[in-house]
């Protein structure tokens, strides 16, 4: 699926990395808990969170994803857009819930690939 | 290639800037050409340790040494130390505030994935002096 079909499924605005929009990505996942991120998460490349502080950006950082998007209306400062931007990080905001934003996207077929059960 | 000595200090006072060194080594390697699953390797198991540091025991230093064979992270701290090694390097075991958990971490899952993506990895602690985690991963 290509981020601009992520977009428009989950009505969201795009935050910066605008030109990432016709990156293909083939699963994604869901956490508030960046901890669990880095342990579980493997090749997944957008990051579904209701959380806005920076440590989100670092951990889609080190997992080499492509994009974040903050759910149920949760605004990121100025300061975490840039990073995300500094790092060529794709960031999106939705006022979907978490479980709605997940639903949407793997009802249209944008799977976790993998790490359903641990 | 000539091994490559990096050092940062790790800020203990400011959440919002831990990752800093991680992500700056992670630049490194790749600049250097190392293939994406040692950086990938390397960048979750320093950044856990980053966000330990900080979280846990107020900062420190790190050192990243990097060769043809490999990458060492050494990350050497202050702090409180950790009480009971084999517990703490069990999946689930924290001891991490509540605040810390409203920030996304404090799953006790750090130590365990650290020695997941590492080939070595020494834990040496002392109560009251600090923690040192020296951290090997080859390529
Ligand atoms: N540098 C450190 N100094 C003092 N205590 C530490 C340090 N690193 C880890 N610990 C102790 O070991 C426990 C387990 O660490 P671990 O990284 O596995 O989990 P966590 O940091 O609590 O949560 P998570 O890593 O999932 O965010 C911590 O809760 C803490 O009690
Ligand atoms: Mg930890």
């Amino acid at each position: 699926m290509k981020l601009s079909k992520v977009c428009e499924l989950l009505d969201a605005e795009i935050l910066c990395c605008e030109e990432g929009l016709d990156t293909e990505v083939k699963s994604a996942c869901g956490s508030d808990m960046m901890s669990d991120v880095l342990a579980f998460v493997k090749d997944q490349s957008i990051l579904l969170t209701g959380l806005v502080n920076p440590q989100t950006v670092r951990t889609a950082q080190m997992m080499d994803m492509k994009c974040i998007v903050f759910v149920r209306g949760k605004r990121p400062d100025e300061a975490v857009v840039s990073l995300a931007e500094e790092n060529g990080i794709m960031v999106m905001a939705s006022a979907y819930r978490m479980y709605t934003a997940c639903g949407i996207l793997y009802a249209n077929g944008l799977y976790s690939e993998g790490i359903d059960k641990v | 290639m000539e091994p490559i000595i990096l050092k940062y200090q790790v800020d203990g006072s400011d959440f919002s800037m831990a990752g800093e060194a991680s992500s700056s080594v992670k630049k490194t390697l790749k600049q250097l050409g190392f293939s994406p699953d040692l950086i990938r390797r390397v960048a979750i198991a320093m950044y856990e340790g980053e966000i330990n540091m900080v979280i846990h025991a107020d900062g420190g230093e790190a050192t990243v040494e990097i060769s043809q064979s490999g990458v060492r992270i050494i990350l050497a701290d202050h702090g409180p130390g950790i009480k009971d090694v084999a517990l703490a390097m069990q999946e689930g075991y924290s001891t991490a505030p509540d605040e810390v958990r409203n920030l996304g971490f404090g799953a006790g899952m750090g130590l365990p994935n650290i020695k997941k993506y590492s080939d070595d990895l020494k834990v040496e602690t002392e109560l009251g002096v600090g923690t040192t985690l020296t951290i090997q991963i080859n390529t």
